[in-house]
């Protein structure tokens, strides 16, 4: 019997990123294999929920978990993981703060089934199939009926801790591999920081640690906001300082300013700093003392945040659903998920 | 929150600024004005102080309503533009409000100046009045069947 610790991988609501930044630890990840065990990982190892099951409570030396919380096989998951491990870690921004499918926390989960499955242009679906809870499938050459249960969308997209108590985060949409590596060894080493930190990453905000804050004066007014896709950022100037909202001020430092490098303003996906409770709270607070108007220049005060395209997406890119007012008022549950239907 | 006769009494979180608004409440007090006691004033050094986020930390702690409240521009401000920030901030935040589904009346930012005690009483009055008709932001904020 091994004595090495297990470490469970789960996906929730992901894209695939947070997978992928697992791997980009590249010769790195051989030095994972021999220091631990992989219990779980259904991206990449065929164990089953069973498997799982079968384990004793708090065997499991660390979970890691990416992906929003958006589906009830999601919920029951991430529970039975948290009764079978001793830490729990949110991986990525989605787990952390509910991450891009959380800005879907701004519709019905009917209008967005509408519009997933129905009225995207490269959708062709005339017998307008939705999700169900269970489809009977009558295969007539067969002369039998096949069930499949479908897993049932919650009508919001959660936060890991919404969920269940998660000991640790950490940030980024994916994390990148030094951050993951850096919290690899944190957690494998036991030096464990105080519950609920954020470990691999920084405590101090981006602008720390990019590359042009040399250049970024003093006191930063602008009149007007740009966008990267309509103007194209000199080099080497603070991004900022051009007009380009960079989310630098408010965002956790930890990734090497990455975007930056490549001339993108930051988007923010380091999430919030200690002391932030609402990233777009606090975001709109940047925006408004960096603006140039005074009241009486309403029109243009107007002007210059309509120029925000997204502006949501622009504050709350990957924290929507972790915001404190964290979905759209008024959301209802879904009526369109039908209980059984049968083709 | 309902009174006596079961009628629901909406819960108004005040950030003041103490130079104007502030002032104006005491002296509303002292002048022996009265409004509703639907309103929980916190007071603030400035308008500018206030940061979006305590606005959103009223509304999910249970607040109808929210007044950010301040000195008037452009010149009363006691520490010259932060009233300034104030209004760039909350015109922003109201988007916020519009997108979020959250009514436009239960956010107010208002200049109210040391001695316009009666216009502070009015602002509450029709605050009140306002969030009366609208009922309670917390159910709107559950994901109801
Ligand atoms: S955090 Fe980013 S990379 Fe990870 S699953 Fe979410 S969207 Fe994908
Ligand atoms: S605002 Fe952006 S570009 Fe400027 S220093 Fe900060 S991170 Fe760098
Ligand atoms: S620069 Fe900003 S958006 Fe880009 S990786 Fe770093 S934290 Fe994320």
């Amino acid at each position: 019997m091994s004595e090495k610790p297990k470490v469970a991988w789960y996906w929730c609501a992901s894209c695939g990123g947070c997978e992928e930044s697992f791997v980009d630890l590249a010769e790195r990840l051989l030095k994972v294999f021999e220091a631990v065990d992989i219990v779980f990982c259904p991206v990449a190892m065929d164990f089953k929920r069973e498997d799982v099951e079968k384990l004793p409570d708090g065997s499991i030396t660390v979970a890691l978990i990416n992906g929003g919380i958006r589906l009830k096989e999601h919920e029951e998951m991430v529970k039975l993981l948290r009764k079978k491990s001793k830490i729990v870690i949110a991986y990525g921004a989605c787990s952390a703060w509910g991450g891009i499918p959380g800005l879907a926390n701004l519709y019905n989960l009917d209008e967005a089934l509408e519009r997933k499955y129905l009225e995207v242009p490269t959708i062709e679906n005339p017998k307008e199939v939705l999700p169900t809870k269970k489809i009977i499938v009558n295969i007539p050459e067969a002369k039998m009926k096949a069930e499949l249960e479908l897993p049932e969308p919650l009508p919001v997209l959660l936060p890991l801790d919404k969920v269940i108590d998660v000991d640790y985060y950490i940030p980024g949409c994916p994390p990148t591999p030094d951050v993951f590596w850096n919290a690899l060894q944190a957690l494998l080493s036991g030096n464990l920081p105080p519950k609920g930190a954020i470990v691999g990453a920084s405590n101090r905000s981006l602008c720390d640690e990019c590359s042009l804050n040399e250049t970024k004066p003093e006191k930063v007014l602008v009149k007007e906001f740009k966008r990267p896709d309509k103007a194209k950022p000199e080099p080497n100037k603070c991004l900022l300082a051009q007009g380009f909202l960079c989310m630098g001020p408010v965002t956790r430092g930890g990734c090497t300013a990455l975007c930056i490098k490549g001339n993108m303003p930051c988007t923010g996906c380091f999430g919030l700093l200690d002391g932030i409770v609402d990233y777009g709270g606090k975001a709109i607070s940047y925006f408004g003392s960096i603006l140039d108007y005074s009241p009486v220049e309403e029109k243009e005060i107007k002007k210059a945040f309509d120029g925000i395209p997204d502006w949501i997406g622009t504050i709350y890119r990957y924290s929507l659903a972790a915001s404190k007012l964290s979905h759209k008022a008024g959301i209802k549950k879904p009526k369109r998920i039908k209980e059984v239907v049968e083709i | 929150m309902s009174d006596s006769k079961g009628e629901f009494e909406p819960k108004i979180v005040v950030y003041a600024c103490n130079w104007c608004t502030y002032a104006a409440t005491d002296l509303a007090g002292t002048s022996r004005m009265s409004y509703p006691p639907n309103v929980r004033i916190i007071r603030v050094m400035c308008s500018g102080r206030v940061d979006p986020q305590f606005v959103l930390q009223a509304f999910a702690d249970g607040a109808d309503g929210v007044i950010v409240a301040g000195c008037h521009p452009p010149a009363d401000c006691h520490y010259i533009e932060g009233n300034y920030k104030a209004y760039r901030r909350f015109e922003l935040f109201r988007k916020l409000l519009e997108t979020m589904g959250i009514e436009q009346e239960r956010f107010r930012l208002e200049w109210i100046s040391a001695a316009e005690a009666s216009r502070w009483v009015q602002v509450v009055n029709e605050m009140v009045a306002q969030l009366k008709k609208l009922g309670p932001l917390k159910p709107n904020l559950e994901v109801r069947e």
